[in-house]
C-alpha cells in the first residue's frame, strides 16, 4: 500500500512540476528537463507499482532489479553487444548503405533505370523484408555473416530510394549554372548534386540505423551461435530470467539511441546549410 | 502511365532473370553431388532442369514458388492447416487489430500533444526515442508474459503491431493537426468558433492528407509486427509460423511462398489505404 501511495505521489509531483515548467518560456534547459522528469517519473511509478502489487519478477521485474542484473552481468552483455552490434549490425549497415549509395549514383545516370527502379524500390521498402531472415540464415550459416546479410537486405532499399530522390533534388536553374561554368558530369555530381542530396541521404541513413539493429536481433531468433542479443533474449525468456532480458533491452535502447544520435550529429555538421538545421 | 510502365516491366523482368540465374548457381552444387553419386555425367541442359526442380533447393525457382502457392491456396480447403489462406488470415487478423489499436492510440496521443503543452514537451521526445529502440527484440517477451497472465492468441501479437504502428500516426497527426496556418485559425476565430468546432471543422479535416500517409507506413509496420510476433509462440499458425517451420525443416519452397504471400498482403493493404485516401480526399476536395 505504501508503495502505491509512493507511486501515485511521484506521479502527481512529476506532472505538477512539468506543468509548471511547461508554462514557463521555452528554453534549452526546460525542453531538456521536462522529458527527463517525465522519464524518471515513469521509472519511479513502475518501481512503486511492481512493489505495491507484488508483481512476480517472472512477469515484470522492477527497475532496481534490472539495474542490479545489468551491473552484475556486464561481461555477458558486452559479449552480446560485440556479436550483434559490431559484427552483425554495423558491418551490414556499412555494406548495405554503401552498396545502395553506389547503385543510386549508377541508377541516376540512366533515366530509364531510375523510372523503373524507383517504383520497385518503393514497393520493396514497404514489404516485410525481415521475412528473408530464415533464408539468409540458411545461406550464410549461423554466425554473424548471416545477420550482416539480413541487415544489408533490410537497409538497401530505403537507402536507395532516398539517395535517388536526393540526387534529383537540385533545381534546373542550379544545373544550368553548373553548365555555364562548363562543369562536366563528375564536377556537377561532386560539387552540386551530392551536397544537395545530403539531407535525403541522411534521412535514409537514419531510417537504416534503426532497421539495422532490428534486423540483426531478429535474425538471431532463426539460429545463432550461443551469444548475441537476440539469442540471449529468446533463451532468457525461455528460462524466465526476465531481468536479463530487460538488461539486454536497456543495452539495445542505449545502442539504438546512440546510433541514431551519432548519425543525426554527423548530419548536423554536413548539412549545416539546410533550413531544418538552422534554428 | 506508359512512361513508367515499360521501365518498371523491364526491371521486374530483370529481377526474374537474375532469380533464375541465381537458382542455377546456388543449386548446382547439390545437382553435381547427386550426379556423381549415381555416376552420370550432367549435360548443361540436365543441370538447368535439375536446379529448377529440386525438392529442397537452396533457392527455389519462381515457378516452383508459384506452384506451391497455387497448391496451398486454391487446391486446399481454407480450414485446412496446410492452407496458406488460413495462415494469412491468422496473420491478417492480428495485423488489422493491431493497426486499429495503434491508429486509435496514435490519434488520441496526437490530440493530447497538440492541445496540452505539458504533454507535448514530455511525451513527444519519448515517442521519438521509443522508435530508436529495436522493439521487435522484445516481441518474444511480450508474448510469453501475456501468455503467463492468461492472455493468448490474437491480442499479444496485436500489441506488438500496435506498438509499431502508433508512432507514424502520432508524428503524422501532430504535423497534420498543426498544419492550419495562422490565417485560417484567425478566420475561425472571427466566426467565433468554439474549441470543438475549431477541431472538427478545421484541424481534423486539414490533417487528413497527413493521416493517410502515416496510415500506409503504419500498416506495413503492423504486418511486420504480427509476423515477428508469431515466431516465439512455437510456430502454431500464421505466416511467421510458416517461416519458422520452413526454416526448421529446410522447406525452402514453403518459406518463399509464405514470404511472397506476406509481400502480396502488404501490397494489397497499402493499396487499399491508397484507394480510401484517394476517395476521401476527392470527396473533401483536397486531391
Amino acid at each position: 500500500m505504501m508503495w502505491l501511495v509512493f507511486a501515485f505521489g511521484v506521479w502527481v509531483i512529476g506532472w505538477w512540476l512539468n506543468a509548471r515548467l511547461a508554462a514557463m518560456p521555452r528554453t534549452r534547459a526546460t525542453s531538456l528537463a521536462i522529458p527527463l522528469i517525465f522519464g524518471l517519473t515513469l521509472i519511479a511509478v513502475w518501481e512503486g507499482v511492481v512493489r505495491g502489487f507484488e508483481i512476480s519478477a517472472v512477469l515484470l521485474p522492477a527497475p532496481s532489479m534490472i539495474a542490479a542484473r545489468y551491473a552484475a552481468s556486464t561481461d555477458i552483455l558486452w559479449e552480446d553487444f560485440v556479436q550483434t552490434v559490431i559484427k552483425g549490425a554495423l558491418s551490414g549497415y556499412v555494406l548495405g548503405c554503401g552498396a545502395a549509395f553506389l547503385v543510386a549514383i549508377l541508377v541516376d545516370r540512366f533515366d530509364f533505370l531510375r523510372r523503373g527502379l524507383l517504383p520497385v524500390g518503393n514497393f520493396v521498402a514497404a514489404l516485410p523484408v525481415i521475412g528473408m531472415a530464415p533464408i539468409l540464415v540458411m545461406w550464410f550459416g549461423f554466425d554473424w555473416q548471416s545477420k550482416a546479410a539480413v541487415v544489408v537486405v533490410m537497409v538497401f532499399f530505403p537507402m536507395l530510394v532516398n539517395t535517388v530522390q536526393g540526387l534529383a533534388d537540385s533545381s534546373a536553374m542550379q544545373r544550368d549554372l553548373m553548365r555555364t561554368y562548363a562543369a562536366g558530369y563528375w564536377a556537377t555530381l561532386l560539387k552540386l548534386r551530392l551536397p544537395a542530396a545530403m539531407p535525403f541521404v541522411f534521412n535514409g541513413l537514419k531510417i537504416a540505423s534503426t532497421l539495422a539493429l532490428i534486423g540483426a536481433i531478429v535474425a538471431e531468433f532463426f539460429g545463432s551461435p550461443i551469444r548475441g542479443m537476440g539469442f540471449r533474449i529468446s533463451t532468457s525468456v525461455g528460462q524466465l530470467a526476465l531481468d536479463l532480458v530487460w538488461a539486454e533491452i536497456v543495452v539495445a535502447a542505449i545502442v539504438g539511441s546512440a546510433f541514431y544520435g551519432i548519425v543525426a550529429l554527423i548530419e548536423r555538421t554536413v548539412t549545416f546549410w539546410h533550413p531544418s538545421q538552422r534554428h | 502511365m506508359s512512361r513508367t510502365f515499360v521501365p518498371v516491366l523491364t526491371v521486374v523482368c530483370g529481377i526474374f532473370l537474375l532469380w533464375y540465374a541465381a537458382a542455377i548457381w546456388l543449386n548446382a552444387a547439390w545437382a553435381y553431388d547427386k550426379a556423381t553419386r549415381t555416376g552420370e555425367v550432367l549435360t548443361s541442359r540436365a543441370l538447368v532442369a535439375d536446379t529448377w526442380s529440386q525438392e529442397k533447393p537452396k533457392l527455389p525457382a519462381p515457378h516452383q514458388v508459384g506452384v506451391e502457392i497455387w497448391k496451398t491456396t486454391v487446391e486446399k480447403k481454407i480450414t485446412s492447416k496446410r492452407s496458406l489462406i488460413y495462415h494469412s488470415w491468422v496473420t491478417l487478423s492480428a495485423t488489422l487489430l493491431g493497426f486499429a489499436l495503434g491508429t486509435g492510440l496514435g490519434i488520441a496521443l496526437a490530440v493530447g500533444i497538440v492541445y496540452n503543452r505539458t504533454m507535448d514537451m514530455s511525451v513527444m521526445p519519448w515517442a521519438i526515442a521509443s522508435q530508436t529502440i529495436p522493439i521487435l527484440a522484445i516481441a518474444p517477451m511480450i508474448i510469453v508474459v501475456l501468455n503467463a497472465v492468461g492472455i493468448s492468441g490474437l491480442l499479444p501479437k496485436a500489441m506488438i503491431s500496435m506498438y509499431l504502428s502508433f508512432f507514424p500516426v502520432v508524428v503524422g497527426m501532430v504535423k497534420g493537426l498543426r498544419s492550419p496556418d495562422g490565417m485560417q485559425l484567425d478566420q475561425m476565430r472571427t466566426w467565433n468558433a468554439s474549441a470543438s468546432q475549431m477541431f472538427w471543422r478545421l484541424r481534423l479535416p486539414s490533417s487528413m492528407p497527413y493521416l493517410f500517409t502515416s496510415l500506409k507506413i503504419a500498416m506495413a509496420a503492423s504486418l511486420v509486427g504480427a509476423i515477428v510476433g508469431e515466431l516465439p509462440t512455437g510456430a502454431v499458425a500464421g505466416l511467421g509460423a510458416r517461416l519458422l517451420a520452413g526454416s526448421y525443416y529446410g522447406q525452402t519452397i514453403q518459406i518463399w511462398s509464405a514470404l511472397i504471400m506476406a509481400a502480396a498482403l502488404a501490397a494489397a493493404l497499402v493499396a487499399l489505404i491508397g484507394l480510401v485516401q484517394r476517395m476521401t480526399l476527392t470527396r473533401m476536395g483536397m486531391a
